[in-house]
């Protein structure tokens, strides 16, 4: 007992002299040290390397189960998506046509996203209640069932960073904008040559919702 | 005494009448339809009935709200662009309203998990990662750090989404009201970072909300440093709810989406965290299949907002055209009006205060006696990049990119002054 009151009493000195050396360099001494602890519960991000995964595993047969208790009421059974609700599989080859797909296999870059996403605010209206292994296991679902892992393969924190989604190389950096011709501020003021026919009018579309007759 | 016994039945009539929510309803509902039309017993040489009674007192409205004949004035959704409301967008009536300021009530809202209801006294802000001191901040705190009052324009890059293909939706509201001007309270970050200290390999930093969506996205840090800062209040009073109350982060010029509300974390690391927002959405799908990432800024954009599909032209003769600009980029310094789809050019005046990254007003007189016009607007900033027409944008980035369409709009006016959102080519 009085070993531990020793103890206490030496750690707090230590935090004591750790914020006095702290607060020396700092220049208005507002806020507090966070602790380890606090950060760990807030700290939930995944990164594309897998700096953040927590530790955990899942495969796709485990996922399965889970997806279709926690996710399929809204992305349907098998990632097609139900009403409005976003498709999470299919659509590769669709990207360059009329009406692209973009799903977690056609479109996401990083597994380490779906991760981080389906953790951090999934399921919609219940965020952060899955457990570390449930989300391994829909994401290794989601992953098998866009082809890109087999369905056995045991997706965990020590390989999430490691996995090769197929969009990965199809975006671009940087932004090459301002994109258009440069005129140096000085546009065409007057018989400019422009299209000036009509080819459409939102009235005739008729998605504009209406206002309640008063 | 005949007088006072008068005075004591109306104002009786009046209790009755705000006495019950449903009779309170009910003659909102009457008020709004003699809004529509004058009452002669009201105007010269008549005395007005409500010169006749008394109005209410002080301790009426704790909290004013808009004239009752101002119920059109509200913001709208378009129910079928999403599957739920929590996760959707409405937009500000932009036609309706005058100067650069957008009331607080009335500022377009986005949300991805509904709106959080936070105590302030449970608000918390961490910083964690590559700094000196991971530390965590009250709202006090921040308030205590020097302050920065700034009016900035928040852009959706979605604002304008549904016009790539054609002319969708017939409505000013709708295809320019995903934005929104306030003068913003907070604390600038280079400030809030002194307190932190900041390691070399800081590069980046993940804006993290505590909203059920947990929005997350991935800034630069000279970008951060340079202009952004944490708002705990905006127009002078705390932040809505619906705007991230009690703090936000804002991003100067940068796309709406960066400027995390309910701001519960901000993490320092040496690489972009590819967050679902900046991979899956926000975005810009070109026509070859491969996409623009991290597209911030918010290109030099105006729109006529009066004439515009919801303000026909009511009669003949002098008009004062009147619209909004603005760029990320910086200052307006030019807007061009044209009556005629383009051809023909002329220059709006610009009012006072033109500020950097916030909206400017704009207004052009012209005379209208039944003639079809078609109206556009065309903005130029201080770096002289001069607003694109769609088929400009069209040609590099096809229509399936959804976001930064800043291209000029086109309002056809009708013989009979009704206003259409038409397209040209």
């Amino acid at each position: 007992m009085f070993d531990l009151v020793k103890h206490s009493i030496l750690f707090s000195f230590f935090i004591f002299l750790s914020s006095f050396v702290n607060a020396d360099d700092r220049k208005f001494n507002l806020g507090k040290i966070a602790t380890k602890t606090e950060i760990a519960g807030w700290n939930i991000d995944v990164r594309p390397d897998g700096m953040g995964a927590p530790k955990g595993s899942g495969d796709a047969i485990k996922g399965e189960e889970v997806y279709a208790e926690q996710c399929a009421a809204c992305h349907g059974d098998f990632g097609e998506g139900v009403d409005r609700w976003p498709e999470l599989v299919g659509g590769e080859g669709s990207l360059d046509t009329h009406d692209p797909v973009k799903t977690t296999g056609s479109y996401w870059p990083y597994a380490s996203t779906m991760y981080d996403y389906i953790y951090r605010a999934m399921p919609f209206g219940v965020a952060q209640s899955l457990t570390h292994d449930e989300t391994y296991q829909i994401v290794a679902y989601l992953l098998y069932m866009n082809e890109i892992i087999e369905e056995d393969f045991v997706l965990s924190e020590k390989n999430i960073g490691k996995i090769k989604m197929p969009n990965q190389k199809g975006f671009l950096l940087p932004d090459p904008r301002p994109d258009i011709a440069n005129t140096d501020g000085k546009p065409c003021m007057e018989n400019c040559k422009v299209p000036t026919k009509i080819i459409g009018k939102a009235r005739d579309i008729d998605v504009t919702p209406e206002e309640e007759k008063s | 005494m005949k007088k006072d016994k008068k005075q004591s039945l109306k104002l009786n009539r009046r209790e009755l009448l705000v006495g019950s929510a449903s009779l309170g309803a009910m003659a909102a509902a009457s008020n709004s339809v003699f809004a529509k039309q004058v009452s002669s017993k009201n105007l010269p040489p008549n005395v007005p009935e409500w010169t006749g009674e008394l109005g209410d007192g002080v301790d009426v409205n704790p909290y004013g709200m808009p004239s009752q004949f101002e119920e059109n004035v509200i913001r709208r959704n378009v129910e079928w662009l999403t599957a739920s409301s929590q996760s959707s967008v409405n937009f500000t009536p932009i036609q309706d309203l005058e100067g650069i300021v957008t009331p607080n009530g009335l500022c377009f809202e986005r949300h991805h998990g509904g709106v959080s209801i936070i105590n302030p006294k449970d608000y918390r802000l961490m910083i964690n990662g590559l700094v000196d001191r991971e530390m965590i901040f009250t709202l006090e705190d921040l308030k205590r750090f020097p302050q920065t009052n700034k009016f900035y324009f928040l852009e959706c890059a979605a604002n304008g989404g549904m016009e790539w293909k054609g002319s969708q939706l017939n409505g000013c509201q709708y295809t320019f009201g995903m934005v929104h001007n306030v003068q913003y309270t907070g604390v600038k970050l280079s400030d809030l970072i002194q307190e932190t200290g900041l390691k070399p390999k800081a590069k980046w930093v993940l804006a993290e909300g505590s909203d059920s969506s947990g929005m997350t996205r991935s800034i630069p840090i000279e970008k951060l440093l340079d202009d952004c800062m944490i708002a705990w209040a905006m127009n002078g009073e705390a932040l809505r709810s619906e705007q991230g109350y009690p703090a936000r982060l804002v991003v100067p010029g940068w796309e709406g989406n960066m400027w995390v509300k309910w701001l519960r974390r901000l993490e320092f690391g040496d690489m972009p965290y590819m967050t679902r927002e900046e991979t899956s959405k926000y975005t810009d799908l070109l026509p070859e299949g491969n996409a623009r990432m991290f597209t911030w800024v918010m290109d030099a954009k105006s729109v006529v907002t009066s004439p515009s599909p919801e303000k026909p032209i009511l009669n003949k003769g002098v008009h004062q055209l009147r619209g909004l600009a603005w760029s990320g980029r910086g200052k307006i310094s030019r807007v061009d009006v044209s009556l005629d789809g383009g051809k023909n050019w002329k220059t709006a005046k610009l009012h006072d205060p033109v500020l950097s990254k916030s909206v400017a007003r704009f207004t052009f007189p012209f005379e209208w006696n039944g003639e079809e016009l078609l109206i556009q607007s065309r903005a130029i900033d201080e770096t002289n990049y001069v607003q694109p027409t769609i088929q400009e944008l069209q040609k590099i980035r096809g229509v399936n990119s959804i976001y930064h369409n800043n291209s000029i709009a086109t309002w056809l006016v009708n013989s009979d002054g009704k206003v259409d959102n038409v397209r040209l080519g």
